[in-house]
């Protein structure tokens, strides 16, 4: 059984449904890329996953989430309260600002653990001393004592990440991750969940903008477009064969180490927002290979060749275009 | 920084005595007093000197502790305020406590039932409780509590229970202004990203603002409280003439009436310092809570 | 281009920005109500002695310290006065004062906030720290030591209450003037030739001076405030003059008697300075001009 199924996934906020009917699922040992410009609404399918949408005003509509067999939606949140940051723990994009200024750093972590785990003040101490080395923090003792305006950015994150595992979790949620660091921090933390996940079993639902990340670390991955999955399979197919328009766009996005100045290609159009939704395929503004279907027709997801789904009705390499 | 305004504000209340119509000497003399005390009190003042020394001589009597002789009562000026300044520490202190004790308390339950109709009450209170002017609700409490209900003393000092309508007086308009900056403050930070991961570790709602969102709060409301010392003085100068109770305040006044000058010096000197002194304390208070600003400081 | 030209480019925000927020704040409940009731308060003591049931000082010594009676709407005090003749009479003198002295105070604040934002360099680091001095002063401190100056009464309340508000029209000017005296207009006025006061009368002050008005119009009802408390401490107008303050002191000698004489001229600044703080709140929302009084 796959650790995290999700079914359907609806999300409204207000009158507006930003997240309209997503699937996908993970098992333990992956890592999923979760793919999409922003107002796509991947950061939404964190926060519902979390079960913490009501903090920014939303809801779920409708659908299904299913970890490790049980259901989340309308779980108690007394319940919850017990999986988050015990079997599922979140690391959002700000490291600057996710850290409380007025604590310690080794007090947040250490609170995760004596919060889920029942460790005494002595062992939860040791404990994040242990995690802050395998992150590989040098001097772990003296950064344990210091607070988070001492730090670096990509220090910072890294204590997000071991607040993440003190817990001990199934599951990762890491909602771009580096997106606010420098590039050469971005590999070596990117680098650092793949280690964690691939060394400890665990789960990783990797969102992010840059198809480039998904390369380099994702086994499975998920194409978001205007709420909806556009394309949904392995990351070796995905990138040998992208079946959705967008996904070819997106990858032809990513810059190359050799690629001339000004050249970078860019998705001409601007996504949609929320409010006003394209009827039929939400991409066909933009698309193309738009034709007459794709304007009043939503595309269903379905399969594809190399055991991809794809929402589409003209995809890649299936003959027009 | 304290130095320069001390030296500002002696300056301002020194100038006093001359700049009451009248000759200074009269100001700071009981009429009918023999040729010799005046002599004595030129030649302890040196009041035929110009100004200048005149302020130096009395600023270095200020800091030996002599502030001259009160002119009604024939006592030393410092043996008076002796007499006084502990009821009114006693009545400010106690009002600071309570505004800022039961004010923070009042904010973060509002901040914490935010919508609710415990919020509302509160908030409903605050609006009350800020637009009255101390002085009435003063002698409002006077009415209902001492005179109506004959729970409490109406006046004086004379026991206990005779600070708690001044105190509460006071406090009141305190507690509206702390309670609202401490809502908005917690509400402020309870926007903040730090708070949603604290959400997401599995903490509860209750955890996150009273051990986390509340330290951040008492920032703010740290500094609006030591901006409001000032205000805290004069509350108590104000109610200790409504209760008629002892004190720097009620001296103060008194002595204005009688144009008794060198205890006018005298109090307005203290009531100066104290407040001074108190903005002073705020900061090093401020300083101490927030670890951004002793780091900044070092 | 011409002088005139370029100083339409960047004229204050139309007169009928302010017109519209007036009208809007009057049509809530809140700001129309509690400007109905200060309409209420300055009509009575504009026409007090023709709306004054009796004379303030009309003695009554077989009626002394009565109830609130038909005869006597709010009751009698200590001589037998009408407390509501006395309110009506008070309301003039605690109006005239706290609006006069607030009027001075808001003048000489702006000039001197004005010119210390304009000027800066050392003029302004001095006017800076004499406000700030008196802004960390409790009002009634500053208003005490000028009545200890000047002696009791009405010269030494307006000044006292002026002195006592002057910081906050200041700061809050400075910060306007400096805040607005960087942009390109004003540089093209500059360019052009355009003298210092022309400059501060045509281009700073009309944008300052929505949020100071607003600000002095609270702060009326705080010296209204500050009058009844010198009143109530036999500091402020003197007698025979009535005066709220004055008579909540008197009293208090008959608070077991006749509770009423405090009462009365209590509800009477609560209804004025609530109404004012009410009406105020109303306008700077519809005004929209939170922000720029926080500066102060």
């Amino acid at each position: 059984m796959p650790l995290l199924e999700v079914h359907d996934l609806g999300v409204s906020i207000g009158r507006l449904q930003p997240l309209d009917g997503i699937s996908l699922q993970l098992d333990r040992g992956q890592i999923l890329g979760v793919v999409g410009e922003s107002g796509s609404g991947k950061s939404l399918t964190a926060m519902a996953i979390m079960g913490l949408l009501p903090l920014i005003g939303g809801r779920i509509h409708h659908g299904s989430i299913r970890l490790d067999g049980t259901e989340l939606v309308g779980l108690p949140e007394p319940a919850y309260r017990k999986l988050r940051g015990h079997k599922i723990a979140l690391i959002t994009q700000n490291p600057m600002t996710s850290l409380d200024p007025m604590c310690s750093v080794g007090f947040q972590i250490d609170q995760v653990a004596r919060l889920h785990l029942g460790l005494t003040a002595t062992q939860a101490r040791q404990r994040s001393i242990d995690l802050l080395q395998q992150l590989r923090i040098p001097d772990a003792a003296t950064v344990y004592g210091q607070f988070p305006h001492q730090m670096s950015g990509g220090m910072k994150q890294r204590i997000v990440i071991a607040m993440a595992l003190a817990g001990e979790p199934d599951l990762i949620v890491a909602d771009e991750p580096t997106t606010a660091l420098d590039v050469t921090i971005q590999a070596q933390i990117i680098q650092i969940l793949v280690d964690l996940v691939r060394s400890r079993g665990l789960a990783l639902m990797l969102i992010t903008h840059d198809m480039g990340v998904v390369a380099q670390a994702c086994d499975q991955v998920v194409v978001l477009y205007g709420g909806r999955v556009a394309e949904s399979s392995s990351v070796a197919a995905t990138f040998a064969q992208p079946a959705h328009p967008y996904t070819k766009a997106l990858i032809a996005c990513i810059a190359q180490a050799d690629q001339a100045p000004g050249s970078l290609q860019g998705i001409p159009g601007m996504v949609p927002s929320v409010a006003d939704h394209a009827p039929g395929c939400r991409f066909h503004p933009r698309c193309g290979r738009a034709q007459a279907l794709c304007q009043t027709v939503v595309p269903p997801l379905h399969s594809a060749r190399h055991g991809q789904q794809v929402a589409c009705h003209f995809p890649e390499g299936a003959g027009h275009g | 920084m304290l130095v320069p305004v001390f030296l500002a504000v002696s300056l301002v209340i020194f100038m006093l005595v001359h700049l009451v119509p009248g000759d200074p000497i009269d100001n700071l003399l009981q009429i009918g007093s023999s040729p010799e005390q005046r002599a004595a009190l030129v030649a302890r003042y040196g009041l035929d000197q110009p100004l200048v020394v005149q302020y130096g001589v009395w600023l270095r009597q200020l800091l030996a502790g002599d502030l001259g002789d009160a002119i009604v009562l024939r006592q030393p000026v410092t043996e008076l305020i002796a007499e006084s300044l502990p009821h009114s520490l006693l009545l400010g202190g106690l009002a600071f406590v309570f505004s800022a004790v039961v004010g923070v308390l009042a904010g973060a339950v509002a901040a914490s039932y935010r919508d609710s109709a415990l919020d509302r009450g509160v908030m409903a209170f605050i609006l009350l409780g800020s637009t009255l002017p101390s002085f009435w609700l003063g002698l409002l409490l006077m009415l209902v509590f001492a005179v109506q209900l004959e729970w409490l003393p109406v006046s004086g000092a004379r026991s206990w229970s005779a600070l708690v309508l001044p105190v509460l007086t006071i406090g009141l308009h305190g507690v509206a202004l702390v309670a609202r900056v401490t809502r908005a403050a917690m509400l402020d930070v309870g926007r903040r990203d730090f708070v949603l991961m604290l959400h997401a570790k599995g903490l509860s709602h209750s955890q996150i603002q009273w051990r986390h969102v509340l330290r951040h709060a008492l920032l703010p409301v740290v500094t609006i409280l030591s901006l409001r010392i000032g205000w805290i003085v004069g509350g108590a100068v104000t109610i200790e003439f409504v209760f008629a109770r002892p004190g720097l305040g009620s001296l103060l006044i008194t002595s204005i009436n009688q144009r008794d000058y060198p205890v006018v010096q005298g109090c307005l000197l203290m009531l100066a310092m104290a407040v001074m002194l108190g903005t002073l304390l705020g900061d090093v208070v401020q300083a101490a809570m927030d670890p951004r600003v002793r780091d900044s400081l070092k | 281009m011409s002088a005139a030209t370029a100083a339409t480019i960047g004229t204050s925000p139309g007169r009928s920005a302010v017109v519209l927020a007036l009208g809007r704040t009057l049509r809530t409940w809140r700001g129309g109500l509690s400007a109905l009731c200060l309409l209420a308060v300055v009509a009575a003591a504009l026409l007090a002695p023709w709306v004054a049931p009796y004379a303030y000082d009309a003695q009554n010594l077989q009626a002394t310290n009565q109830a609130p009676t038909l005869a006597h709407w709010l009751g009698t005090d200590e001589f037998g006065r009408d407390v509501l003749s006395r309110i009506i009479v008070g309301a003039r003198t605690s109006l005239a004062v706290a609006a006069t002295a607030i009027g001075v105070s808001v003048l000489v604040g702006m000039s001197l906030g004005a010119a210390a934002g304009y000027f800066g360099g050392l003029f302004d680091r001095i006017v800076t720290a004499v406000v700030d001095l008196t802004w960390s002063f409790p009002e009634v401190l500053i208003a005490l030591m000028f009545v200890a100056l000047m002696g009791a009464g009405l010269q030494a309340t307006m000044v006292a209450i002026a002195i006592a508000y002057l910081a906050q029209f200041a700061r809050l000017t400075r910060a306007q003037v400096m805040g607005i005296k960087n942009e390109t207009y004003v540089e093209a006025a500059v360019n052009l030739g355009a003298g210092h006061l022309h400059i501060v009368f045509r281009h700073l002050l009309p944008n300052a001076i929505t949020p100071v008005i607003v600000a002095g119009m609270l702060a009326v009802g705080d010296a209204i405030i500050l009058e009844a408390t010198l009143g109530f401490f036999g500091l402020g107008v003197q007698p025979p003059q009535p005066s709220w303050g004055a008579m909540m002191s008197s009293g208090t000698a008959q608070i077991f008697l006749a509770p009423w004489t405090i009462l009365g001229p209590g509800l009477a600044i609560a209804l004025t300075v609530v109404s004012i703080n009410l009406f105020g709140d109303a306008l700077i929302e519809a005004l929209d001009i939170r922000n720029r009084l926080r500066d102060s």
